[in-house]
């Protein structure tokens, strides 16, 4: 079974994209399965399951979703090959550009969005700068000089990685993608692979439940901002 | 590597401003000049690799793949277009497409169709280059040849251009920093000079001027239509402009092509304008999903297009009065 890891901010077509890129593989004769990974509630698993594709939900709640997928993954691995999947795509939000789902020798796709500036790319941290592929959503709605300049900015941010403009509504773009999925290596196994790099950490009260503010609760693992006007004033 | 290891970070920032703005999209803390990279990353605290997201090595093989990204970005865009050839597939119906046609650099062509005939799919099938693997299995070659996986995926080399109706900015940049920030990318030797040129040209092809310092999101749509052409022409790395018709929004239709196939591009316009449509060498005409025909422009074609710019030039002159609060209470002398 080949295991694809997409991830992206919320919103930025992940799932549209799916959607055309599994209908096109499955064209092929391919069995494509779904994890859907998300934190409060999600309607897409209904989306899947009406294009009669079949999907694993997993909702994170009050945890980081990034630590909640990861503490999966591998069951959702298993459910794939239980369900005979072919190509499991895995669906998760990074909520945090500070996210770090990709998995190393896992083939790790980002989903990013035009619209959200041009400065964007530079501001995502592992879940970009580390994928295998980064998809371009929603090119078609921002002029030309912009996709332009989206595009260079993905490159400088992920130079190793191919990089390709998808339209999840008309399916433009789409047929590449699903040429570079089909190549994805074969994973089998998930237990002894290591995330590319690890997630953002936080061991502190607030991770269990803490409400109250100020210094006496901060414990743990917590981090003080510096202010220019009070540095030297130790 | 060595690169890496051995050249202080000041030379090193110096030959490549890439690395610089990766180094500050970090968030990593002050850079110190003397030492090579290597070594200063090995310096900084584990802490501060870890919020930046990337590991040493991570970082190190980054820097040098974007290194060797920018130089094959700067030498790609030396890489020419001069025909791209388009080889039927088939319709809708699955009948076959018996055609074989190739586009020279400085040629416009038109396409003709109604609605839903299929006008998109075959832009977008000179956009992904189809190498028969879509559904209409029709086959692109660049220059004759099939391209090579390169051109189909390099992002930077994107062969088409496509100035389509709807379109945004997202960004909120006067018109010069904007323009001046694509040339940046573009590896263009004089950034400003070029935006200066794209606007003066901009402003050649729109009734309604616009000063530099306005910000995009303000421009009217013919003044962005015309924006956009002007810096399709002269700043996009894309042989191929695909424009969606331009529609007659206080844009100089004519002088936009002049000004596009002047570039040496290959321009298709899928327009029912007749000032474009006639202007074109040739037309295609979708039926179906399929080219059903190909029109070439003929010498009678010609002549009336002259007749339908009278008439246009009549139009526009009117149009100009009433932005201008004129009376047009004479007898309108259509055609001399």
């Amino acid at each position: 079974m080949q295991l694809i890891t997409v991830a992206g901010s919320p919103s930025v077509g992940k799932t549209s994209v799916i959607l055309r890129v599994g209908e096109l593989l499955r064209r092929d004769g391919l069995k494509v399965g779904i994890a859907k990974f998300d934190s409060l509630s999600t309607s897409d698993d209904k989306l899947y399951e009406q294009k009669g594709f079949p999907v694993a939900t997993g909702l994170s709640g009050a945890l980081c979703p990034d630590h909640y997928f990861v503490s999966n993954i591998e069951d959702c691995w298993a459910w794939g090959r239980r369900q005979q999947i072919d190509i499991l795509i895995s669906e998760s939000a990074g909520l945090c550009n500070r996210c770090s789902p990709h998995v190393g020798g896992v083939q790790a796709v980002c989903v990013v969005d035009a619209l959200a500036g041009v400065h964007t790319p530079k501001k995502i941290g592992p879940m970009l700068r580390l994928a295998d592929l980064v998809v371009i959503t929603k090119g078609d709605i921002v002029s030309q000089v912009e996709r332009e300049v989206f595009a260079y900015h993905v490159r400088l941010a992920n130079p190793g990685a191919r990089a390709l403009f998808c339209n999840g509504i008309t399916g433009q773009g789409v047929t590449d993608l699903a040429r570079e999925i089909r190549k994805a290596p074969i994973t089998e196994a998930l237990a002894g692979s290591r995330l590319r790099f690890p997630m953002p950490a936080a061991v502190c009260p607030y991770c269990v439940g803490e409400t109250a503010i100020g210094e006496t609760h901060q414990r743990g693992n917590v981090k003080k901002m510096q202010f220019a006007d009070m540095a030297g004033a130790a | 590597m060595s690169r890496l290891a051995d050249t202080p970070l000041a030379a090193l920032l110096a030959a490549h401003p890439c690395v610089a703005d990766f180094l500050a999209s970090l968030g990593l803390p002050a850079v110190d000049d003397h030492q090579p990279l290597t070594d200063w990353l090995a310096l900084l605290p584990d802490e501060a690799i870890f919020d930046a997201g990337m590991d040493r090595e991570q970082m190190l093989a980054h820097v040098g793949r974007l290194i060797a990204q920018v130089e094959t970005m700067t030498a790609n865009s030396l890489r020419r277009v001069s025909s791209l050839t388009l080889i039927g597939g088939r319709d809708k119906a699955g009948r076959p497409e018996d055609i074989r046609l190739t586009l020279k650099a400085g040629e416009i062509v038109c396409i003709v169709g109604p609605t839903g005939s299929g006008k998109s799919r075959l832009l977008a099938d000179i956009e992904c280059l189809a190498q028969g693997d879509t559904p209409t299995g029709r086959q692109i070659l660049v220059n004759e040849q099939i391209p090579d996986e390169d051109w189909r995926y390099a992002l930077d080399r994107k062969l088409v251009a496509q100035l389509s109706q709807n379109m945004n900015f997202v960004v909120d940049l006067a018109v010069r920093d904007f323009i001046t920030m694509h040339a940046l990318c573009r590896q263009v030797a004089e950034p400003e000079a070029m935006a200066e040129r794209v606007i003066a040209c901009a402003n050649e092809l729109t009734g309604e001027k616009f000063a530099p310092e306005v910000s995009v999101t303000q421009l009217s749509g013919g003044q962005t239509r015309a924006l956009m052409i002007a810096d399709a022409a002269l700043l996009s790395a894309s042989p191929v402009v695909l424009i969606d018709e331009i529609e007659n929004a206080g844009v100089d239709r004519k002088r936009a092509l002049e000004l596009l196939v002047s570039g040496d591009k290959i321009v298709l316009i899928s327009t029912h304008d007749p000032l474009l449509a006639l202007r074109g060498n040739r037309r295609l005409v979708i039926r179906n999903g399929g080219i059903a025909e190909v029109i070439e422009t003929s010498a009678r074609e010609r002549d009336n297009l002259a007749r339908i710019e009278a008439v246009d030039q009549v139009v526009m002159d009117i149009r100009d009065r009433l932005r201008r609060g004129q009376r047009i209470e004479e007898d309108i002398a259509w055609l001399q």
